[in-house]
């Protein structure tokens, strides 16, 4: 069973953008190894030679033609759904 | 409950008014987010003069509110996207409003479309249509309880692993999870972008043929969809017809082995050939679900920042915008979705578990269609049990993954599956089967359903 930290789990909340509350790391550290512990028993199967299936549709190669298409949608409409803009840009405070 | 008939060549107005009533008299169930009056109304006038026509003018539906849609707000039932309001519609909506059909409101579900039992909205579970103390099943559990209360006659849903068929199931109603790619998921929130579908649920199966028909077919904007294939079909001759014997184990309530078996004697009397047979993978396909699935959720939920759209955090630096914006937006089956996701996904781990999921998705596929040189169709429960308590499972995140065991297999593999009604327990709740077929058989799965309904 693998054993997970709670610096393991802020680990993953920093790959996953996820700025938890303290309590939160506690309870996450149980599911998580419950989770994990449940998806190992996969090691059972001897998959060795087997090409993995990454998409189920049977097309290839979707083409389109290389034009511009707003799909109707005007730039204003967009830009009124951020949730700060200035100067026709959407506003966030700094970077670093 | 309604079919759609009941709804054609009627006063619209009256039809989208009485369905509002309904939906309002019915919010003990909490199975309705939002209800688009303004727009509705309008559209039931324009039908009603005459200036939008079509083969479903004037019947009103309900989307489920992962469905981007114009006059109202599309939440995925999340805070971040509390007052999010899209502007534009998903080619499924775009498409029945070409036949002249309403969207009335949006239904409730599992944020984001993660769960079973639509206990993980951010705004409240949702009840069971039969019995409000227990769940509605999900992640559409929104969507079947409206069509089983009769608030409208038909529902949209997503199924990624069961979100369809399990809710369906529980309420009494039929739920079509279609051939991967058979329906547009332009303008609808993606989960996990491999097992996505779009399906509908119904009062019976005639009415979901209908709505697949319409809803189907190749759209430019999402290059995963197949040209259209789907086209109603009559049974000819008898089928044969397999019973997973995994699915069939003294793991699954009894009252549900019964119906499910009561179910099969139908099939036999109607002449068709039913046999047990063998689904090896069938254990290790939650498994595989729960690689795949949080690793492609883990990737499409990273546009969630709180920068473009949606509900912003307060915050000093760009980091801490993104970082607090997620973790109020999101409930906790978000959160344990994405950081498995960055789990399985993060480097050192990568091959011993997604590339291995994937692979051992090849080998349930091979499976699945070994079976299906000498089978027909495939059948097993919908869920190992009825609908359960509120609240049962919520402490567990195994123990409520489970429900889906049943489900998964069709997602991983692409295939069609449907769920649809076979009786109740001794408690009057319903029991579901789900009918599985080989890729694009969806409507010879549908009209399989149908001739046994018009047996029962």
């Amino acid at each position: 069973m693998t054993q997970i930290s709670d610096s393991d789990v802020q680990h993953l909340a920093q790959l996953s953008n996820l700025q938890l509350a303290d309590d939160e790391v506690t309870s996450l550290r149980t599911d998580l190894e419950n989770i994990i512990g449940y998806i190992q028993q996969l090691d059972e199967l001897d998959t060795s030679g087997v090409e993995p299936t990454y998409q189920v549709t049977d097309l290839q190669n979707v083409w389109r033609n290389d034009v511009v298409d707003n799909y109707g949608i005007e730039k204003a409409a967009l830009l009124q759904l951020a949730p700060a803009t200035e100067a026709d840009q959407i506003k966030v405070p700094k970077v670093l | 409950m309604s079919s759609i008939s009941d709804f054609i060549g009627v006063s619209a107005r009256k039809n989208v008014e009485d369905a509002i009533a309904k939906a309002r008299e019915s919010e003990s169930f909490n199975a309705v987010l939002s209800l688009s009056e303004a727009r509705a109304l309008e559209r039931a006038d324009q039908v009603d003069r005459g200036e939008i026509t079509g083969s479903l003018a004037g019947v009103p539906f309900i989307a489920k509110d992962n469905f981007l849609t114009l006059g109202g707000t599309t939440t995925a039932a999340s805070k971040i996207l509390e007052n999010f309001e899209a502007p534009l519609q998903s080619t499924a909506i775009e498409k029945l409003e070409a036949e002249g059909a309403i969207c009335i409101g949006k239904a409730n579900l599992d944020a984001f479309a993660h769960g079973g039992s639509t206990e993980n909205s951010a705004f409240g579970v949702t009840k069971n249509a039969i019995d409000q103390e227990r769940v509605a099943g999900g992640s559409s559990g929104g969507s079947a309880v409206a069509v089983a209360l009769g608030i409208v006659p038909f529902t949209l849903g997503t199924d990624t692993g069961g979100s369809i068929r399990q809710p369906a199931s529980f309420n009494g109603v039929v739920g079509v999870k279609p051939t991967y790619g058979t329906v547009s998921r332009y303008g609808v929130v993606a989960m996990a972008s491999s097992t996505d579908t779009i399906g509908v649920l119904a009062t019976n199966t005639h009415d979901a043929i209908v709505v697949m028909d319409i809803i189907s077919g190749r759209d430019t904007k999402d290059a995963t969809t197949l040209p259209d294939f789907f086209s109603p079909v009559s049974i000819e001759g008898t089928k044969k017809i397999g019973v997973i014997s995994e699915a069939m184990t003294d793991d699954v309530d009894p009252e549900v082995k019964k119906a499910t078996e009561s179910y099969i004697e139908k099939l036999r009397a109607a002449g068709h050939t039913v046999e047990e047979v063998s689904l090896s993978l069938l254990k290790y396909a939650l498994a595989i679900y729960y690689i795949v699935v949080p690793a492609e959720i883990s990737s499409n939920l990273g546009r969630y920042d709180g920068v473009r759209y949606g509900r912003r955090a307060d915050a000093s630096t760009l980091n801490e915008l993104y970082g607090a914006s997620r973790d109020q937006g999101f409930v906790d089956e978000n959160k344990r979705r994405i950081m498995i996701g960055s789990y399985v996904l993060s480097s050192g781990f990568f091959d011993a578990y997604y590339l291995q999921a994937q692979r051992a998705r090849t080998l349930l596929i091979n499976e699945f269609n070994a079976l299906f040189e000498s089978y027909d169709v495939l059948l097993t429960p919908v869920a190992p049990t009825p609908a359960f308590k509120i609240g049962e499972n919520t402490s567990d995140p195994i123990k409520m993954y489970l429900a889906d065991v049943m489900t998964v297999p069709a997602s991983l593999a692409g295939l069609p599956a449907i769920s649809v009604p076979a009786g109740f327990t001794e408690a009057g709740l319903p029991v579901g089967v789900q009918l599985i077929g080989k890729r694009r058989d969806d409507a010879l799965l549908l009209a399989l359903a149908e001739s046994m309904e018009q047996q029962v």
